[in-house]
């Protein structure tokens, strides 16, 4: 496929003068009308553009609700009950915002996994998996940072765990933790800064993996549930057999997409906005004080998995070795799985069985995360749902570098579509 | 369209399902049934709010302008029934009482109730609300079944009657529990009306909780169904694009 904006000229003066000095409709095209994606994608492969579209929701609710609130200690909690009382449709701003966040782990975690289920992070898309999984980190610190600056008591005190996490680091964890929040407890420091870094500069980070995220991925060409390279198929103008031009045939089927999320978002936005108390926490509703421990202390339900990780395990130095290895471990994906077959459609029995023990361990873990860890059994379930974790990645190693996986033979064209 | 109906149709779309089912609290708390839509019952609400609760809680984030607007009441009736402390019509609705003084009377000063139900939900306030019953062993008199050993006394006696406590059998090594509570002189409501009383009192806190609640449920059906036939017609648009894909 030749770089597009290399020939293109438009017809129109204006646009062909402004062409020859920035070649922005020729980029434009190349990557839309010239751009060539699979055309096999199924219900996996909405969550990508959806991803973006929520990224663009909370960077505009965002710059609104900054306007109206108070980034102190003394302030935050009271200006967060401004906007939901008295700044015009406040509270539908603020709904978005949080339901937001909680939708973009949502979509997030179902994008990640779709990447899993289809191979997408193999040969040649380990930097795109990797660009990704920074995305992946860098929404984590920002919605932790975010979740702390409405000050309510589950702010202040999952700052203090989270923050104090930092502890474990030999020698200099103490003082790590206090330079980390400006003081000796979660303090206007803590949420002054926090607040700098949630509304500057991690979201350009952000923004900036993002485009790296999409570069790297118009470089190499999506996956598709068949895990078929449909550049290896071309017809005699260099186009690939299985491809169609993502505009217009994806930009109209997301839009379908973004349809059907819309109205599941709507639905909480305006209904449930709360969601039982899973994006917007009873206890927050509790402005923070230090001098009050609420009965359970938990991070938002998209950190629980790991949570309960940290929870489970009797040392504290331990738990966070582990805590952040089981992130870590997602990085070395494309070469912990030596297998050549991408998608589990042609892959052997072990890897469908492990994928799914594997997923089913995460969200048994959220659960004993987000729970009141009053029962010892979920301490032993939760050690062994730990070790099923883990046990995912020896085993695919294993899997595949002994050769003991039987894959099925690989079309050499994609075999469905719409 | 009610809530349960809703919640039904978001489980049973499976999105975070596992988890959702966690939400759903075990105490053995008596369901509220409050609704929010309810302007008279609201309003009697507020009456007992401002009657009985106003004295020592606050809701500072709750203007006597909004509850107006919002409870279909007009200036001159706030002014003359809710707001007994002098404060302008644009106000929140802050108590007389010092809060520095109620510390040192009631050991805590009283919290603001504006996100009582928030933080707590419905169930519990209204639970709470029923269970307080004598307690010679307290400063107060009055200790509570769902707060053990609260500051506060119960102002709602005179309405709910005085309940005492019925104990279970001590197991050895323990304190005897309350099993249940009675009522062993009866007050101005019977429990049925009681039992009205204070479900339109947290229905107002629940009001006072979300004030766009009402604005929020309101309009949401309408988002909903513009959603809907957008959506249909992108599947239309879609598959009108896609006829030409082999």
């Amino acid at each position: 496929m030749a770089a597009a904006h290399d020939a293109y000229k438009p017809d129109n003066k204006v646009l062909a003068w402004i062409e020859e000095r920035l070649p922005i409709i020729g980029f434009m095209r190349s990557a839309t009308t010239d751009y060539y994606a699979p055309k096999n994608f199924n219900v996996m492969y909405y969550f990508g553009s959806l991803a973006l579209l929520v990224l663009v929701n909370q960077i505009v609710t965002g710059i609104f609700l900054t306007m109206n609130f108070n980034p102190s200690a003394a302030g935050a909690f009271a200006s967060v009950q401004y906007i939901m009382r008295d700044v015009e449709w406040g509270w539908l701003i603020r709904y978005m915002h949080t339901t937001g966040a909680s939708l973009f782990f949502v979509v997030v975690y179902l994008h990640m996994f779709r990447a899993l289920m289809y191979g997408s992070y193999k040969k040649p898309r380990e930097l795109l998996w990797i660009l990704g999984m920074f995305v992946y980190l860098a929404l984590m610190a920002e919605a932790f940072m975010g979740y702390v600056l409405p000050w309510g008591q589950m702010s202040f005190w999952g700052a203090k765990v989270i923050i104090s996490l930092f502890g474990a680091v030999p020698v200099i964890g103490n003082k790590l933790v206090e330079w980390i929040m400006g003081d000796f407890l979660p303090a206007d420091a803590t949420l002054n800064r926090f607040f700098a870094l949630h509304v500057i500069a991690l979201p350009l980070v952000l923004l900036m993996l993002v485009v790296l995220h999409l570069w790297a991925l118009h470089e190499v060409g999506s996956n598709n549930p068949d895990g078929v390279e449909i550049k290896e198929s071309k017809d005699a103008a260099g186009r690939p057999l299985d491809g169609i031009p993502f505009h217009p045939y994806y930009t109209v089927k997301d839009l379908f997409g973004v349809g059907v999320f819309l109205l599941i978002a709507a639905f909480i936005i305006f209904y449930q906005p709360t969601f039982f108390g899973f994006f917007l926490e009873h206890d927050n509703f509790v402005p923070a004080n230090n001098l009050v421990t609420p009965a359970a202390i938990h991070p938002v339900w998209y950190f629980m998995p790991f949570y309960a990780m940290l929870r489970v395990i009797p040392s504290k130095g331990l738990g966070v070795i582990t805590l952040f290895s089981a992130i870590a471990l997602l990085f070395f994906m494309p070469w912990i799985d030596r297998g050549k077959v991408k998608s589990w459609r042609y892959r052997g029995a072990g890897y469908k069985v492990a994928l799914g023990l594997f997923a089913l361990a995460f969200i048994w873990l959220g659960k004993i995360g987000g729970g009141e860890g009053t029962w010892i059994g979920d301490t032993y379930i939760g050690r062994a749902l730990t070790g099923v974790y883990f046990a995912f990645f020896i085993f695919l190693w294993a899997y595949t570098y002994f050769g003991w996986e039987k894959t099925k033979p690989v079309p050499l064209r994609v075999t469905t579509h719409d | 369209m009610t809530k349960p109906i809703f919640r039904s149709w978001v489980l049973a779309l499976g999105l975070l399902t596992a988890t959702a089912a966690l939400g759903a609290e075990g105490d053995a708390l008596d369901a509220a049934h409050t609704n929010i839509h309810d302007v008279a019952a609201m309003q009697r609400g507020a009456r007992t709010f401002f009657n009985y609760c106003a004295g020592c809680h606050s809701l500072q984030y709750m203007r006597y302008s909004r509850i107006a607007q919002d409870l279909d009441l007009s200036e001159a009736q706030v002014m003359a029934n809710l707001d007994t402390t002098g404060d302008k019509f644009g106000d929140p609705a802050i108590s007389a009482m010092p809060a520095a003084d109620a510390a040192k009377w009631f050991g805590k000063a009283p919290p603001d109730l504006s996100l009582e139900v928030a933080a707590k939900g419905p169930d519990w306030v209204y639970t709470y609300l029923k269970s307080f019953y004598l307690d010679p062993t307290r400063p107060t008199g009055w200790n509570n079944t769902v707060f053990p050993n609260v500051s506060m006394p119960f102002p709602l006696w005179e309405l709910q009657g005085v309940q005492t406590p019925v104990y279970a059998p001590a197991q050895p090594g323990h304190d005897p529990q309350v099993e249940k509570l009675q009522i062993s002189q009866p007050g101005l409501q019977t429990p049925a009306q009681y039992d009205r009383t204070i479900r339109d009192l947290t229905t107002f806190l629940q009001y006072v909780s979300e004030p766009a609640a009402l604005q929020r449920e309101r309009i949401g059906v309408w988002v909903l169904l513009y959603l809907a036939v957008f959506t249909f017609l992108a599947l239309l648009l879609k598959r009108e694009y896609w006829k030409d894909v082999h």
